[in-house]
């Protein structure tokens, strides 16, 4: 029996990566390495004012001093960084009016990616802003935003046109000298969303960015900057993909999010870079430094991440509760496959009083991949009343993946109550064949039961991107049955 | 509807089902009854295509066709039903969810597109009213948190909406109190038409009074050992199992 659910899994395990495709289009390049001229470059080419500039360079600067971290439960040769060329844009002549000056090239590449840039897109109330490479190629409905005064753009634009804002909240939640990634991202990084929630307005569409690496030998370095001020409210969602390409790609992004009192903001991902081959070449080495603080009392920062793709992911997204009654949550479903190796979890930091977190995650490892759960629940001396759950699953599909967990506590204060609950399951020949005697296929009841594992999570996730990743867990996992 | 011939079966080598012969045609309820660890489950499993069975000699005809070469999956989608001793808990799987699954993959198979959700919500709901369920039944998870009452009629809940050829009820009395038994029995009942049949896996009689068999098979030691008619099984009762050990 053991053999043929190897073989099952084999099978199941064996689809593939479906937004593989690689567009033609004039490329605007660095050279390739890193050094200073390279940041002064980058900065030159998005006509940066200086204080911009000397952020890239103090960055820079600092990186030079780090070295990579180690600590995370993952394996992979060196990364050359003076092998990536660190900007890459779709060429253009001039500043876009509309959508029809856009490359049709580009549109095309959305359009297979099921992103619709059209105008049109307003009717299903969502606005996207499409990162190709380096650059914010189009955001749309921001004539509607702008109304309700909410800003949403490009982080180039931004920085041209509310420069006071990104010098106020830029690096103020991640700093660049952070960690070994985040330095790194604050030298070069080369565009990203920018987003402003005004006093009181609830953001009347759901905020979305799409993130697409497109060029080859480049690495893609954006950040993202969401501030939501007293009593704002704003869902905002990202999703990713890449080419197939032998070669690795290093994506390290910075999100960094603001709330200030009464402020809600819900963060949801479904990441889906190219996860490299059935053997293990190439994908997306994914190293991202993901935190929001809720400065004010009473506000919310929720997150959501449905991890399907990227050769290795690295990421914490986290939440430093600041104000007092302020809520973290952290909602993830990781899937590894193959050869992936995801060390991915969260940090939840109280800082004030009555701060509450929850953190439900929930690995799905197949194949030979390796997926660990890293976490921290830290609760300072002041922090009274402080409260966690922590609750971390590991399903496994076969018997040559494995999963891991590491939960980190460290608490201050007798009066904070922190739970962790783990359960490590298997998918049962059972449960297998009880949906096989009811008519299902294999494959479909994988997907069936793993979407049932992964509900509490998936329930969190705006409408839309729900079914999307529903879809995406049941292909991901193709037939592995375990 | 189904023909089974000189059935022979191993578990790691050692042989459980040791030449079995059965005949169940459309229309009819069969009964089959013995003691523990005689090989009335693994009939059940094996009939339902569950690996880790070997067939050693024999054939099962279903509906005109030999079926050993077809999958769990396949043998499903042909119209057998199995109606499992110990369901299976789903979690976070709904019940309409599962059978929403189920019914689109056997039409799917069937080359039929998949169920309208109206037409799929209607029957749910006329279902449910057969078998006097309870109206929050379709929202929970498979099975999960289910007493062992609720889990047999989620069974028969599925054989209601799935609409087999032939449902192979395995101990599905197994574990109930009298009022769970009366509502299992009344749905099997119902649910019988001139076009479909049942198997009735059981251990105890008790059933009987209420699913009134057209033949009773004592299985004894891998082998059919004794058929009849349902006086068959008030006799077993009566002069218990100890009177077919030593009439064998």
């Amino acid at each position: 029996m053991e053999k043929n659910q190897n073989n099952i899994l084999e099978e199941v395990t064996n689809s593939d990566y479906k937004y593989g495709f690689h567009t033609n289009i004039e490329m605007d390049l660095a050279a390739v390495g890193l050094s200073e001229d390279t940041v002064r470059f980058i900065s030159a080419k998005k006509n940066e004012p200086d204080w911009m500039l000397e952020f890239r360079l103090t960055s820079y600067r600092h990186w030079l001093t780090l070295t990579e971290p180690k600590w995370a439960h993952i394996h992979h040769p060196a990364i050359k960084y003076q092998d990536i060329i660190y900007y890459a844009a779709p060429k253009r002549k001039k500043e876009l009016a509309s959508l029809d000056e856009v490359d049709p090239e580009l549109l095309d590449t959305f359009k297979k990616l099921g992103i619709s840039l059209d105008e049109q897109k307003k009717l299903s109330g969502v606005a996207v802003d499409a990162v190709i490479d380096s650059v914010s190629v189009k955001t749309t409905f921001t004539d509607t935003l702008s109304k309700y005064g909410v800003i949403f753009c490009s982080f180039s634009d931004a920085v041209q046109n509310h420069p006071d804002l990104v010098k106020q909240y830029m690096g103020s939640v991640v700093p660049s000298n952070d960690n070994f990634f985040a330095a790194l991202n604050s030298a070069v990084f080369s565009d990203g969303s920018f987003c402003y929630i005004p006093k009181g307005v609830r953001c009347p569409v759901e905020l979305s960015t799409y993130f697409r690496i497109n060029a080859a030998n480049t690495g893609q370095f954006e950040r993202t900057l969401i501030i939501a001020d007293e009593g704002a409210y704003v869902s905002y969602m990202e999703g990713c993909t890449a080419p197939m390409r032998d070669e690795n790609q290093l994506h390290a992004a910075i999100v960094e999010i603001v709330a200030m009192k009464d402020a809600e903001v819900k963060y949801s991902t479904v990441q889906n870079w190219y996860p490299g081959n059935k053997k293990g070449e190439g994908g997306i080495y994914n190293f991202v430094t993901k935190r929001g603080i809720c400065k004010g009392s009473h506000s919310k920062i929720s997150w959501t991440q449905v991890e399907t793709g990227s050769a290795i992911t690295w990421k914490y997204p986290s939440v430093v509760l600041m104000g007092d009654n302020s809520i973290g949550e952290f909602y993830s479903v990781a899937v590894t496959n193959n050869f992936q190796q995801a060390d991915t979890g969260s940090k939840m930091i109280h800082l004030g009083k009555n701060t509450k977190s929850t953190i439900i995650s929930k690995g799905i490892s197949a194949g030979q991949s390796n997926n660990s759960y890293r976490g921290l629940v830290k609760v300072i001396k002041r922090a009274e009343n402080a409260r966690n759950f922590s609750q971390c699953d590991s399903l496994l599909l076969g018997d040559k993946c494995g999963a891991h967990t590491f939960p980190y506590i460290k608490a201050e204060n007798h009066t904070s109550i922190i739970e962790h609950e783990a359960t490590t399951s298997k998918i049962s020949d059972d449960q297998l064949f009880y949906c096989k005697q009811r008519g299902i296929s294999s494959e479909s009841a994988i997907g069936l039961i793993v979407n049932g594992y992964a509900k509490e999570v998936l329930m969190h996730l705006p409408m839309e991107f729900a079914v999307e990743a529903q879809k995406l867990l049941a292909i991901s996992l193709e037939g592995s049955v375990g | 509807m189904l023909s089974i011939r000189n059935l022979k079966v191993s578990i790691k080598g050692k042989e459980i089902l040791k030449g079995i012969n059965l005949d169940v045609n459309a229309g009819e309820v069969h009964a089959i009854m013995g003691p523990n660890g005689t090989g009335k489950s693994t009939l059940a499993y094996v009939i339902a295509g569950r690996e880790g069975y070997e067939v050693t000699e024999g054939e099962i005809i279903f509906k005109g066709r030999n079926i050993l070469d077809l999958s769990a999956e396949e043998r499903a989608c042909e119209g057998l039903f199995l109606g499992f001793q110990y369901p299976v808990e789903i979690p976070g799987v709904s019940i309409t969810n599962f059978l929403r699954t189920a019914i689109n993959e056997q039409r799917k198979y069937k080359g039929l597109d998949p169920v309208p959700a109206v037409e799929f919500l209607a029957k749910m709901e006329e279902k449910k009213q057969l078998l006097e369920l309870q109206e929050k039944l379709a929202s929970r998870s498979v099975n999960e948190g289910f007493s062992g009452g609720e889990k047999k009629k989620n069974e028969i809940f599925q054989m209601a909406m799935l609409e087999p050829s032939l449902a192979i009820l395995d101990e599905t009395d197994s574990g109930l109190d009298i009022d769970a038994l009366r509502i299992v029995a009344t749905g099997v009942n119902k649910l019988r038409r001139p076009d479909n049949a049942t198997i009735v896996i059981t251990h105890y009689q008790r059933l009987l009074e209420y699913i009134i068999p057209d033949v009773v098979h004592v299985l004894f030691d891998g082998r059919i050992v004794k058929s009849g008619g349902k006086e068959l099984a008030l006799l077993l009762e009566e002069k218990g199992y100890e009177w077919i050990r030593s009439e064998s």
